[in-house]
């Protein structure tokens, strides 16, 4: 009898969207990228995705455990992190380097803060970022696809001719040094030099199709900043205003990989739509200011870092009248 | 008895309780910018300490006679006189880490923790406390810098006092040298210090007597109800 008059609090409407249900799907839609990236770089590129995902899981379980915090590696969010620090690593990183990052993305950025949904950077980008200006050379060393480089390690970095023996240089390198510039084919299916899963578009752009088709991401911030960085290449081209190739910045270096995996991470992209807007503009802008006016060829992850450090401020100022009430700022 | 006590707890409340790197956050500038090695952390821990307790000693010898609207230019004449005799012996005795402090060992002047214990202890109290306190203030600060340096060393270079530690195993993360490296493991300490002295800190209760409003007190009734 009593059961008959139960009645609970909200939400009343359910869902079937889990936590685990997303991550899976990002893992999902991340698999073509991975698979472009194993043809092009080889078996190696295979073996880093599973260090990188394994460790990451591995830090998430450890770091719970001395926090005395739940098990959370079920939601799989740990693995979805790995995942996507591996393809922002250049394929013949040592192993070791790569468990650190995992160390860095999962207990530094992820757990110390409070775990999925606290984290104030994507954790994936900041380990890349804290990767490269820690172990610049190794991070920096691409090499050319289908050469299995005959074993980076047992090649001592120590001059600058072993570097070149093994190394090639990124169309966004290529274009700060003032070399040839691969062809924008080549540049779209991923037979480019780069980190494991950034050279193909192609396969990027099929795994973003399945997540906005899957509703895990919207359109907004992909394309808006995919859009704000080729409009700003047109107009800031190399001879005078409108003469760039917003194709080749569209399809070099990071940017499909970080707007369509990074920049759309639910906890650090904004909650309105309006905040989303200016959060893809800012990415684009900053992308596009640090690839053509500063020392370094790549910008997409410092970029989206900034950006992600706004967020708060960006949801603060777009946050929506209360009914009746009056607009914030 | 009572006297003794207090002079000991006067001494050691700038190691832990009031550090003035870890819980006070004051002189975050040298904190972050000299501790790339364990050894710029001790040269500079010993020459705020020199300079702290021979300002705390004169500051708190003329705090009768100093009129109230100008103490802090007598204070800063004060503290510039210690400052240019620390940094003329460090000059002659220790030109090596002279060197690498460089602009901070002149910039003591304006550090934070010195003018905070003049305004704040050697304006109050006798001379003697005021050595005591200067003594315990510059060993906590000494103490937390050495502590940065070393982590930042160890992981940024793989040495500890210039003796390679981990150099030879693997690469050292350089971030820990750089200027990211030193927020963020000044953040890390941070938090750590003080979560391994919160406890002691839940029963303290709060000195000024201020009532909500400063961070001690509002501490001081959640920790007594948690």
């Amino acid at each position: 009898m009593e059961n008959m008059l139960y009645v609970n609090s909200s939400p009343h409407i359910r869902s079937e969207v889990t936590t685990q249900r997303l991550m899976l799907d990002v893992i999902i839609a991340l698999i073509p990228a991975a698979f472009a990236g194993i043809y092009f770089f080889g078996f190696r590129a295979a073996l880093l995705i599973a260090v990188t995902v394994i460790s990451s899981v591995g830090f998430e379980y450890l770091i719970r455990k001395v926090l005395k915090r739940n098990n959370t590696i079920g939601d799989l969010s740990a693995a979805v992190t790995g995942f996507i620090l591996a393809l922002n690593l250049p394929p013949e990183l040592p192993f070791w380097m790569a468990i650190v990052g995992s160390f860095f993305a999962i207990v530094i950025v992820k757990q110390l803060f409070g775990g999925l949904g606290y984290n104030f950077l994507n954790p994936a980008l900041a380990a890349r970022a804290f990767l490269i200006v820690s172990y610049g050379a190794r991070m920096t060393t691409w090499t050319r696809p289908f050469t299995t480089a005959a074993d980076i390690d047992s090649v001592s970095l120590a001059t600058a001719a072993d570097i070149d023996a093994v190394s090639f240089a990124t169309p966004l390198g290529a274009l700060k040094e003032g070399s040839n510039l691969p062809e924008l084919m080549d540049m779209f299916l991923g037979n480019i030099g780069g980190s494991l899963g950034e050279t193909s578009a192609l396969a990027l752009i099929i795994g973003g199709i399945y997540l906005i088709a899957r509703s895990v991401i919207s359109w907004h911030i992909p394309v808006i900043y995919i859009g704000t960085v080729g409009l700003l290449a047109w107009i800031m081209g190399p001879n005078g205003i409108f003469t760039g190739n917003p194709l080749f910045h569209i399809l070099a270096g990071g940017l499909m990989l970080g707007a369509i995996f990074m920049a759309t991470d639910y906890t650090t992209s904004p909650m309105t739509k309006k905040g989303t807007i200016i959060y893809a503009i800012g990415c684009g802008v900053l992308t596009m200011l640090f690839r053509l006016y500063t020392n370094m060829p790549e910008g997409v992850s410092y970029a989206i870092l900034l950006m992600n450090v706004s967020v708060p401020m960006i949801d603060r100022c777009t946050k929506p009248a209360r009914f009746g009430g009056k607009a914030h700022v | 008895m009572a006297e003794r006590k207090k002079s000991f707890s006067v001494l050691l409340n700038g190691l832990i309780k009031e550090n003035p790197t870890f819980r006070l956050l004051l002189g975050m500038c040298p904190s972050l910018a000299v501790t790339t090695m364990a050894k710029n952390g001790l040269g500079m821990g010993a020459a705020a300490t020199f300079v702290l307790v021979g300002s705390n000693l004169v500051i708190s010898l003329i705090r009768k006679i100093v009129p109230d609207k100008v103490r802090i230019p007598a204070y800063i004449t004060v503290i510039a006189t210690f400052t240019t005799i620390v940094q003329l012996l460090m000059a002659a005795l220790l030109p090596e880490i002279n060197k690498q402090l460089g602009i901070f060992i002149p910039l003591i002047v304006v550090n934070c923790i010195i003018f905070a214990r003049a305004e704040m202890f050697a304006q109050k109290n006798g001379p003697f406390l005021s050595v005591l306190d200067g003594l315990g203030m510059g060993a906590g600060f000494t103490l937390a810098i050495t502590i940065i340096g070393s982590v930042r060393e160890i992981l940024g270079a793989g040495t500890w006092m210039g003796i390679p530690v981990t150099v030879n195993l693997f690469e050292p993360a350089i971030m820990f040298i750089l200027p990211p490296g030193g927020f963020l493991v000044m953040g890390f300490l941070v938090a750590l210090f003080n979560k391994l002295t919160n406890k002691k800190d839940r029963n303290a209760e709060c000195e000024t007597g201020c009532g909500v409003g400063c961070p001690g007190c509002s501490k001081a009734v959640n920790g007594g109800e948690a």
